[in-house]
């Protein structure tokens, strides 16, 4: 039996495996520096994913701005107010929304943002993914809060410190690390949506940063390559998914190696 | 905890933190109220008959969601089948059974799966999977088991057997994350109890299997609930065709999937408001199974207070 | 069980002695003392660290055999040594023999599984599966398949919740919940668990010492009418305990087994002084 459940274990890394050495293996190809800086033309004159990665990353502190000191605030509030019925209240919601699906998050600011402005916008884009953002980095906020000793605490308040203070000053500053790491991986996560973008930052073949604009993003510039019937935009494809893999795994063994010791 | 102490600073720091508890409420509340409303349209024109009816028709304006929650209902239970059996394998397996020095590095493998993004396993699924099922997979197995309804029909590799698939590769890093999680928290004393009395191996895996059954419930749930919404991969290898087959060669399309397709090409107000519609049922279902799920799971792993997943 | 008389400590003692219960009864009849249990230059480590120096101690059939010592001095390490339960710690490493019916538990080959069934365990804290009374009890027997019909596994459930001292107080909701139980309830049903497999040996690991007054004389009694059929070992960290209950004891001390004598010894007249030390409380 050890073997059928080691069996599982082995299949299950031998597709990570497979899955990310064919990425490497296609999208190494087309990758260059043109490929990297340039914007898309029609098919066959080249071009690349240069304005797709400015708009990924306009998009992506857009969010982390909306979304980073929200998230960490309701994590604050979830681990410090801790009772009371509104709190379990909240709390359950926090957790729920993190299920809630992005496309779903998507129509919601479709409506209550590009409805009324009529058309696309890197800012609606932006809050899409800021909501996205919100559930995942308070919880993990609330969670590393929660590991601070109260002895900390006490000691701060035995000095006479305000609750505030204390709170902000140093148990925040005594997470902080933990907090932090968990802001990298909900940007690594929310650099991946594509499905709350298709409808309200769309996207765009040119090179943009205003925020009342459609804007490009990779993820969505791969979803169109990749189900164009071109092969040329194919490999450009595989090459932007490298790119994105390459940033999202990076963050990951990143932060992996940070909280190694810690555990 | 915050309670009053009569210092200014604690009552301004109170009441931002009140606030900010606000607006999570507000957020879920305006998201259920814009959904309601901008569907009211959809809801009044079809009423109940909307879950009920087979025709999606845009060009005539008939709305029936029938096929898409098949779609999703279906390629959702395809990958709970195919996902469970692995993932409580690679759980127990990690848990029980590797020694710690190899359990930490191949469980953050597994967890690295759950960081691929959506559309990257839909590219994987359109260029390498499907091929592969519509050349090595399905033809045999129409071959072998073409009798049944289920393996019918024309063999392309784009439709409900690979959408399931390929969910079930996504959904597998979570289930079995949790169910960790949920095994770790059995006390050591439950192990112990079954070995002193004779237990070999696997009957005290049986035991502390047994101690976790609520809580594995609730990953398997958990990973329905994910199921349910994964929109990219599947819209990507589903074949995105409105209609309900038997056969689990054919395309289909699922709700997640719907949306994303075709909400950019909603011409009309009625088409608009039949899609967010189908936002709405989403958003209902998915809020419903995941609450279920985080329930059950919850009251498993917070008695040790173990580090929770940001699922 | 007739009641235990606990005489009074006198006064005018310089310093407490402990008081061995008065045996109200004759002795029961045992086997001229055939050694069970055979320990022969254990040592113990865990990791580099070591553990257990050099025991080696004799344990005859059908007696009662306390364990005593301070925290921390290996009594509950040396327990968990006799079936093997240290194997699952990863990391510790065991040298010499232990001798059971003359056969070494060590010995490459030998069926750990089968060990445990013969030398039963109870712990120090309760440890029920979350499952019915009834299906705790039965766990063992049904595992070792050591019954064939079921109207078979129903006698032995009730034979050792009846030698358990829990049949009147659960006979009317055997399919309830383990969990339903009151703590002291709980350790005796893994008593009633640990004995319903027929175990030659048993082991308890301060089974008393999470419960209170009540529920602990009741194991105590419990325990004394269970060495009519069994083997005992006991540890303690009460002393008073370990005169109550114990035909034997033995004095460990930083992994080191200082002394074993009859408890009547033990407490009035012991052989060693580190043993008079502990026992009048000049130090633990």
């Amino acid at each position: 039996m050890t073997t059928l459940t080691g069996l599982c274990t082995l299949f299950a890394v031998g597709l990570l495996i497979i899955i990310l050495s064919y990425i490497a293996y296609r999208g190494i190809g087309s990758l260059n520096f043109r490929f990297l800086v340039d914007s898309p033309r029609p098919v066959g004159e080249g071009g690349g994913i240069g304005n797709a990665i400015l708009g990924s990353v306009v998009l992506l502190a857009l969010s982390s701005a909306f979304g980073l000191p929200l998230g960490i605030s309701v994590g604050i509030y979830l681990a410090e107010v801790g009772k009371g019925r509104f709190t379990s209240a909240v709390r359950f919601i926090v957790d729920t929304l993190t299920g809630i699906p992005s496309i779903v998050t998507g129509v919601f600011v479709y409506a209550i943002l590009v409805l009324p402005m009529r058309h696309f916008s890197a800012f609606a884009g932006g809050v899409a993914l800021a909501l996205i953002m919100i559930p995942i980095v308070a919880r993990t906020t609330e969670e590393m809060l929660k590991l601070v000793p109260h002895s900390l605490r006490e000691g701060a308040l035995a000095l006479g410190a305000p609750q505030w203070r204390v709170i902000l000053g140093v148990v925040l500053p005594a997470a902080a690390s933990g907090i932090a790491t968990g802001a990298m991986l909900a940007i690594a996560r929310v650099s991946g949506e594509t499905a709350p973008l298709l409808f309200t930052a769309n996207g765009s073949r040119f090179f943009s940063y205003y925020l009342d604009r459609p804007i490009a993003s990779l993820t969505v510039q791969i979803y169109n390559y990749a189900i164009s019937p071109y092969d040329e935009w194919h490999a450009q494809a595989w090459a932007a998914t490298l790119v994105l893999m390459t940033l999202i795994l990076g963050i990951n063994i990143m932060v992996r190696f940070i909280t190694r010791k810690r555990f | 905890m915050l309670s009053p102490t009569g210092n200014t600073g604690d009552a301004i720091f109170r009441g931002l933190m009140f606030l900010v508890g606000l607006f999570m409420v507000s957020v879920v509340i305006a998201m259920v109220i814009a959904l309601a409303s901008d569907s009211m349209m959809s809801i009044r024109q079809f009423g109940f008959g909307f879950l009920k009816s087979l025709h999606w028709n845009p060009i005539k304006g008939e709305f029936g969601a029938l096929p898409f929650i098949y779609g999703t209902i279906v390629s959702s239970l395809i990958a709970l089948l195919i996902s469970v059996p692995f993932s409580l394998g690679i759980a127990v397996f990690l848990v029980e059974q590797a020694p710690h020095y190899v359990a930490r590095p191949i469980g953050f493998l597994v967890e690295l799966l759950a960081a691929i993004p959506s559309v990257v396993y839909g590219v994987w699924g359109i260029f390498v999977l499907a091929p592969f099922l519509r050349v090595y997979i399905e033809p045999p197995t129409a071959t072998l088991l073409g009798w049944l309804p289920l393996f019918q029909g024309p063999i392309t590799g784009i439709g409900l057997l690979t959408g399931g698939i390929i969910l079930a590769i996504m959904i597998t890093p979570i289930i079995s994350a949790v169910v960790r999680d949920v095994l770790a928290a059995v006390p050591g004393s439950q192990r112990e109890a079954a070995l002193a009395l004779g237990a070999t191996k696997w009957e005290m895996i049986r035991v502390v299997l047994v101690n976790g059954a609520p809580g594995i419930a609730g990953a398997v749930i958990l990973g329905l609930g994910r199921a349910l919404g994964e929109t990219m991969a599947v819209t990507m290898v589903i074949g995105n065709r409105p209609e309900i087959s038997l056969s689990l060669f054919a395309p289909s399309y699922t709700i997640a999937s719907a949306i994303a397709n075709e909400f950019t090409e909603a011409t009309d107000d009625l088409y608009l408001s039949a899609l967010v519609e189908l936002g709405l049922i989403l958003f209902l279902v998915t809020f419903v199974v995941n609450g279920i799920a985080r329930v059950l799971v919850w009251n498993v792993t917070r008695k040790t207070g173990g580090v929770g997943r940001a699922a | 069980m007739s009641g235990v008389a606990m005489t009074k400590v006198p006064a005018q003692t310089v310093a407490p002695r402990i008081e061995v219960r008065e045996r109200q009864e004759p002795p029961a009849q045992k086997e001229p003392g055939k050694v069970k249990v055979a320990v022969r230059n254990l040592d113990f480590f865990y990791g580099r660290s070591q553990a257990l120096h050099n025991i080696s101690i004799e344990i005859p059939e059908r007696i009662v055999m306390a364990f005593i010592g301070p925290s921390g001095c290996g009594k509950s390490t040396f327990l968990r040594t006799l079936n093997r339960m240290n194997d699952v710690i990863p990391a510790t490493r065991v040298e010499g023999e232990v001798l059971i019916d003359d056969h070494n538990v060590y010995e490459t080959g030998t069926d750990v599984v089968d060990l445990r069934r013969k030398v039963g365990m109870v712990f120090q804290k309760s440890n029920p599966f979350p499952k019915s009374i009834f299906e705790n009890v039965a766990y063992g027997l049904r595992i070792n398949r050591l019954t064939r019909r079921h109207s078979e596994l129903e006698e032995r459930v009730e034979e050792a919740l009846r030698d358990a001292a829990l049949w009147n107080e659960v006979k009317d909701r055997l399919k309830t919940s383990a969990l339903s139980l009151s703590g002291g309830q709980q350790q005796r049903l893994c008593i009633a668990r640990a004995l319903a497999i027929r175990p030659e040996v048993l082991l308890m690991d301060e089974p008393a010492s999470a419960l209170d007054p009540i529920a602990t004389s009741k194991i105590e009694e419990l325990v004394f009418d269970l060495k009519k059929q069994y083997t005992i070992v006991i540890v303690t960290h009460n002393m008073q305990q370990a005169a109550r209950v114990s035909d034997t004891t033995a004095f460990f001390l930083l992994g080191k087994l200082i002394e074993v004598n009859s408890t009547e010894k033990m407490f009035t007249a012991p052989n060693e002084k580190l043993t008079e030390d502990y026992i009048t409380g000049r130090f633990g």
